[in-house]
């Protein structure tokens, strides 16, 4: 029975502690869950296990013996094999490719045995249940699909033990099932699996044994057996979480939004919003739920005036925008909450300052059209960074300086800090800590009760059940359900979101 | 539940960028349609014949190629007016680059024609023009090649410039002393001194390529800055030194030209012959490498890793395959290539070095990568249409049209910037090409 | 854009100077009224000219055919007297007399605008490399108007500025709206850009309407005297001194630029595309329209550069009028980190190659193409500071990152 142990392990960021002298164990035909809120150290702490980080400090064992890994190739020597967070596979290569590449069964002059890689990469899938097509492009298949052939290309490397990071996050609830299956399979083939993540009833469900890291720091251990999901939460945030938004009931007034048979292509052309049709009212959230890359990102982008329209109208606060610029949209007292922060949201070398003026910059009191008037907006800033609890050292400083969750924060007062009618907020909590999630949902409570219409679209299915007044499910571009919220459970969204409505 | 009513799916038959290529196709066609009625068939009455020779004096093999003026261009005229309404109303779908190349062969044949009838001399050689096709093809395609080689694992070569002209002067520089006007011992048709001045260019090319690969990889310096700093260097270095040593020792800067070898049969076949397999080794090199290079990015072990760093470094970081390494690799690989490009401006056409004489054939050759869609064959096809434009140019200089000599010499220029504005459709560059990698 | 990126290794000695604020860089924020960090601005430029001026003396010791020839102690002697010789006539030619460093001025002007041209660029992210091509249509327009007009000189100068712009801002305008509507890269269209202009030109000397009667070669005639740029030591009476108004107008393009950049929203909405198109084009910009203004207003510059070398050297235009400055400002507008104020520096300093290189040419043989790599050379420093602080065991500041895009975008 082989055992994997890591000792004392630190690493260090520039300004953040990483990963603080921690301690790990796991054993043949074991699933250890660990657990730890966004921007704890897992991901790090992995990728030194897998040799793609060097520690600072600590030692790595295997059986007892110190190991000492160079890059990845050395962690796979050793048999280990790492599941990423972000999947590591070649868009544009073919299942086989991406299985082979590292340890390519080749012929003489180095030419690649493509029949005898086919032929391994079936075996595989067919002895542990792992159903992919040999032959498919990876950007062609679907993420569940991906998942798989991350899991084969792992194998194929004889991995004793499997490290999964995060491997639920992009899942259906009815795949995550599906998946604790295989995991299972795994376990009972005698492989050792370290299995992270930040959703409690999951490490619950499958592990057998659970450790909690928290700022970096190993803070404990719990029994799945004996323990409950409020102790968990506890360990892992370090003081006791509200797991629901406190609101009142949703008193919808005027239709804001409304979209008619709206149809909205991807960045290759294809129809990725096919035909739908939905509003939202004054003082009402809607949520959009669905797995990622089924229109939601095309349809805010649709909305917001980044995309355009094939098809279809839409109409805010009564008025024709389906042709819109973003700048009319922002006109029209729309705030925009941008799926990914980094790449639109901010200027990430701007100052907070600029990036508060972002959208607004041209108009009174930031300038006069032409010439800006940095000291207005300077002073708004400023007014702004303390209204909404953005922990920086200045408004001078820039962007990047600040922690995932403070970005967020920004653009939510930049949003929010004007009078307006709609919100479209993408996957607003993504990535970052839990004070600032409970914040940002307090925030969106609070615009709603002020009468704005929201849509707020989150691949977080706790997310949106917990925010929205009424939620959306898109399925391959087409909206497939839809329920009143706080009437309907995880289960029925989850068939829905796995496209069962249809 | 309140199941949301069920719409019909939409039906996008061609998304809005097709049509507006195709708009744009059609009205290219009409204007070229335009253009032969007008200009060249104004004249159809009493425009006359002209004459495509196919075979050179020498091998009276193939026949010449005579035709009426009046006619092709009339012919070619309507053709192109149809093709352009075609393309307007429906589009060509799936055939648009096919029916594209169909409708520029076309007007080029037409406009050739015209220009050969309108000229004193009333025909020219085909075969001579498809032979300086091919000539002039090679530095763009090696260029090209290099920029294949270093963009398929991400590094954006822009110094391809600079690697051709380093190449092209050490090579004569290395080859002049050695050979010192004749020598005795030849291999293929060539001195050994010669072959020692191509190896010297090749070094150079690897040299550059390797400073290149130290300031991008390792100093993650922007590799666009680089290549143009490169470029700036070597055409200063160049310049610098061709004064400084060749202008007062022309024996430096005397070297030997490598001779055309006909491969036997081959080079026997009427007009493909001729234009194929008669060049000397910098043409059949080209050939070779376009086909050694496909060879090895498609179906080795080696490939597959190169292309994985270029698509997705991490990816292949994750693996166990060296990024940094690969990379290094693979641009050196590429300025050795560029290096024997270099080279054949000296040693394989005109045996002396002149300040900047590669004019811009890198940049080109950078154009061809992309219009080559990141691939050897690709690079080579864009090659010979750039090498195209260069001979015609010519042809039509020796023709003399009447068109100022400048405008001639523009068009490969304008070519290239027609490629890039994607007149031939968007490809996609490796995912990860220009960005550094940085491992913790 | 990415966040800024680590070198795979950094160095490991950074904690040796805690940098407390000297008091030089108090007195020099007091003195410019600027508040930065002028050590570490200044650090780096000033030892990549040092290591570049270095490394140049290598080459023309290294570059000494006697000693390919036949190596001797006294043949390398020569060969070092040489570089010595040259590199102190590259500092007489440039600062050693009035004469010099009016010499020096005078090149500055096309420079330091140029560079301007190319620094804008940068600013919004685009790379534009057709500094010298957008030069010789400006310079054209500026010899159309010069060979045409002939009014009061308070107005014909201005209207050759114009024009200048006019012609100039056409040309990068192209390339601007190329990238804008097509993608393609401004990178290779600029370069194209430039041959074809060059190829124009000499077309354009070969009209009626540029070519003197009875010349056949390419040349244009004289432009009027009234559009000629004053000489600002005119009243000293002395042929040799050239500096001329354009480093007047090269200076209040530089303010009018940092103006721009950084007072107005226009500025800001290039600094937004510069780093990061996408957050432009959430927050309401008009990505397309600005590449094609940044371009127009770089090809502007570049224009009025263009003119200063005819209005202000030349008096009439022949092939390759631009002189390779265009290309030049690549370098300089790295050298001053694509700010105003340290391309006004760079201009200077480039100016001073140029003039001193003349004298090293004349005075020891040297080719003055050195200068290019000389230039070429600062650059590679100043873009890998790791290199300086290899060098010199120094502490610097960070690497300049990424300021282009590549072909993907
Ligand atoms: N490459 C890096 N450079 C600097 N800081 C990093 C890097 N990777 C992670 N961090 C920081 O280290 C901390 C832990 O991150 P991570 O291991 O990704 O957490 P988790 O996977 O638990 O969400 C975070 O504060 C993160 O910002
Ligand atoms: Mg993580």
């Amino acid at each position: 029975m082989a055992t994997l142990e890591l000792r004392g392990i630190t690493k260090r960021f520039p300004g953040v502690l990483a990963n603080d002298s921690v301690d790990l164990k796991v054993s043949s035909g074991e699933i250890l869950g660990l657990l730890g809120e966004n921007g704890a150290g897992k991901t790090t702490l992995m990728n030194i296990l897998y040799g793609l980080y060097s520690a600072d400090e600590g030692e790595i064992l295997i059986d007892d013996v110190p190991q000492s890994f160079a890059g990845p190739g050395d962690a796979i020597a050793a048999g280990i094999g790492m599941v990423h967070q972000h999947f590591m596979l070649v868009p544009v290569f073919t299942v086989t490719e991406n299985v082979v590449l590292g340890v390519e069964p080749v012929g003489p002059g180095g030419v690649i045995n493509i029949k005898e890689a086919k032929r391994e990469v079936r075996e595989i899938s067919q002895r542990y249940g792992l159903e992919v097509d040999p032959d498919a492009i990876i950007e062609d298949i679907p993420v569940g699909i991906q998942q798989r052939v991350e899991i084969i290309k792992v194998l194929f490397r004889n991995a004793e033990f499997l490290i999964f990071d995060e491997p639920t996050a992009v899942l259906t609830p009815q795949e995550i099932e599906e998946f604790f299956g295989i995991l299972n399979g795994l376990r009972e083939a005698g492989k050792a699996i370290i299995f992270i993540t930040h959703k409690l009833k999951e490490v619950i469900e499958v592990s057998d044994d659970i450790a909690v890291l928290r700022r970096g720091a190993m803070v404990g251990g719990a029994d799945p057996a004996t323990t409950t999901e409020a102790d968990l939460a506890n360990l892992m945030v370090g003081r006791p979480v509200e797991l629901v938004v406190a609101k009142e009931d949703s008193e919808p007034g005027a239709q804001v939004l409304t979209v008619s048979d709206l149809v909205v292509l991807d960045d290759r052309d294809q129809v990725a919003v096919n035909s739908i049709s939905f509003d939202v009212k004054a003082g009402e959230i809607v949520g959009v739920a669905g797995v990622q890359g089924n229109g939601q990102t095309e349809l805010v982008e649709a909305l917001t005036g980044l995309r355009g329209v094939a098809a279809g109208t839409v109409t805010i606060g009564g008025k024709d925008v389906t042709h819109a610029t973003p700048r009319q949209i922002h006109e029209s007292s729309v705030a925009h909450v941008p799926e990914d922060r980094q790449r639109s949201g901010l200027v990430m070398s701007f100052s907070i300052t600029e990036n508060m003026v972002l959208d607004g910059y041209y108009h009174e009191p930031y300038s006069s059209g032409i010439k800006m008037d940095w000291d207005s907006a300077r002073s708004k800033a400023e007014e702004l960074v303390e209204q909404y609890d953005v922990r920086t050292p200045g408004t001078e400083v820039a962007a990047n300086t600040l922690s995932g969750g403070n970005q967020q924060k920004v653009i939510v007062a930049r949003e929010f800090g004007r009078d307006v009618q709609l919100v479209v907020a993408s996957q607003p909590t993504r990535g970052i800590d839990v004070g600032s999630i409970e914040y940002i949902h307090e925030r969106i409570v609070e615009e709603r009760d002020q009468g704005a219409a929201l849509l707020i679209v989150s691949t977080e299915l706790d997310e949106v059940m917990a925010l929205s007044d009424r939620i959306l499910v898109m399925f391959d571009g087409k909206v497939v359900a839809e329920y009143r919220g706080g009437a309907v459970t995880a289960e029925e969204i989850g068939l829905a979101m796995a496209g069962a409505a249809t | 539940m309140t199941a949301a009513a069920t719409t019909p799916d939409a039906v996008i038959v061609r998304t809005p960028a097709e049509i507006k290529r195709s708009r744009y196709l059609g009205i290219t066609y009409l204007f070229l349609a335009v253009v032969v009625l007008w200009f060249f068939a104004r004249w159809s009455v009493d425009l006359g014949n002209f004459t495509f020779k196919l075979a050179r004096p020498t091998d009276p093999s193939a026949p010449d190629l005579t035709l009426s003026a009046g006619r092709v261009t009339l012919i070619v005229g309507v053709i192109l007016a149809a093709m352009g309404g075609v393309q307007l109303a429906r589009g060509f779908g799936k055939m648009n680059n096919l029916v594209l190349a169909i409708g520029l062969f076309l007007f080029i044949f037409a406009f050739l024609g015209w220009a050969t009838a309108q000229s004193s001399i009333g025909a020219f050689s085909m075969v001579g023009m498809m032979k300086t096709t091919i000539v002039r093809s090679v530095p763009i395609t090696l260029g090209a090649l290099a920029g294949v080689m270093s963009e398929r694992v991400a590094v954006i070569n822009i110094a391809i410039e600079g690697q051709l002209l380093g190449g092209a002067f050490v090579a004569v520089v290395v080859a002049s002393p050695l050979t010192g006007g004749e020598d005795p011992t030849l291999i293929l048709g060539s001195p050994i001194g010669g072959w020692i001045g191509v190896g010297a260019a090749v070094f150079a090319g690897m040299l550059l390529a390797w400073v290149l690969a130290v300031l991008s990889i390792r100093y993650v310096v922007d590799q666009i800055i680089v290549g143009v700093v490169i470029t700036i260097f070597v055409t200063g270095m160049t310049s610098f030194l061709a004064l400084r040593w060749l202008a007062d020792n022309p024996e430096l800067n005397k070297g030997p030209i490598f001779k055309s070898i006909g491969i036997p049969l081959l080079s026997d076949i009427p007009f493909l012959g001729p234009v194929l397999f008669d060049h000397n080794i910098f043409v059949f090199g080209s050939f070779i490498l376009v086909a050694f290079l496909t060879f090895l990015l498609f179906r080795t072990r080696w490939g597959l890793r190169a292309r994985a760093v270029g698509e997705h470094p991490k990816a292949a970081d994750t693996l166990g395959v060296n990024v940094y390494r690969t990379r290094y690799l693979n641009v050196i690989i590429g300025g050795a290539v560029a290096g024997f490009g270099g080279a054949f401006f000296t040693l394989g056409s005109v045996g002396r070095f002149d300040e900047n004489m590669t004019n811009g054939r890198g940049f080109i050759g950078l154009a061809a990568m992309i219009f080559g869609r990141w691939h050897p064959v690709g690079a080579m096809a864009a090659g010979l249409v750039f090498g195209f434009a260069d001979a015609m140019s010519q042809t039509l200089g020796i023709l003399q049209t009447g068109i100022p000599s400048e405008f001639l010499g523009m068009v490969p220029f304008i070519a290239t910037i027609l490629v890039v504005a994607g007149l031939v459709g968007k490809a996609r560059p490796p995912a990860a090409d220009g960005q550094p990698y940085i491992k913790q | 854009m990415t966040e800024p990126q680590l070198p795979p290794e950094t160095p490991a000695e950074d904690n040796e100077s805690a940098e407390p604020e000297s008091r030089w860089t108090a007195f020099m924020n007091d003195l410019t009224g600027v508040n930065v960090d002028w050590r570490s601005a200044l650090l780096v430029p000033v030892l990549a000219i040092i290591a570049a001026l270095a490394v140049s003396v290598v080459i023309i010791v290294v570059s000494d055919i006697e000693l390919w020839r036949e190596f001797s102690l006294s043949a390398l002697g020569d060969a070092i007297g040489q570089a010595g010789s040259a590199m102190w006539a590259l500092f007489t030619g440039s600062f050693g007399s009035l004469a010099a460093v009016s010499s020096t001025l005078a090149f500055s002007a096309p420079l330091i605008l140029a560079g301007l041209s190319v620094a804008i660029g940068f600013k919004a992210g685009l790379f534009n490399i057709g500094a010298e091509g957008q030069m010789l249509m400006g310079g054209m327009a500026a010899v159309a108007l010069g060979i045409t007009i002939d009014i009061p000189v308070f107005l014909n100068v201005p209207l050759a500025v114009i024009g200048a712009m006019i012609g100039g801002g056409i040309w990068g305008g192209i390339a601007g709206l190329l990238r804008a509507r097509t993608g393609a890269h401004e990178v290779i269209t600029t370069i194209m850009l430039n041959s074809i202009a060059g190829l124009a030109v000499i077309w354009m000397l070969s009209t009626d309407f540029f070519q003197p009667e009875g010349r056949q070669d390419p040349v244009s005639e004289d432009i009027a005297v009234s559009a000629r740029l004053p000489r600002l030591l005119g009243f000293l009476d002395r042929n040799d001194l050239r500096v001329h108004f354009g480093i007047v107008v090269a200076l209040l393009a530089a303010y009018a630029i940092y103006w721009v950049l950084f007072k107005s929203t226009i500025g800001f909405e290039f600094r937004a595309v510069g780093f990061n198109p996408d957050a432009a084009h959430y927050a309401g910009m008009k990505v397309t329209w600005l590449y094609v203004s940044v371009m127009g207003l770089a090809g502007g510059l570049a224009g009025i550069a263009g003119m200063t070398q005819i209005n202000g050297l030349l008096y009439r235009a022949s092939p390759g009028f631009a002189a390779g400055i265009g290309f030049d400002a690549i370098s300089l507008a790295l050298l001053g980190r694509s700010h105003p104020a340290g391309v006004v520096a760079a201009g200077f300093l480039f100016g001073a190659l140029r003039a001193g290189g003349l004298d090293m040419q004349v005075a020891t043989d040297v080719p003055i193409d050195l200068i290019g790599v000389i230039q070429a050379l600062v650059v590679v420093f100043i873009a890998a500071p790791a290199l300086i602080r290899a060098i010199f065991r120094v502490k610097t500041g960070e690497e300049i990152g990424q300021l282009t895009t590549g072909w993907g975008t």
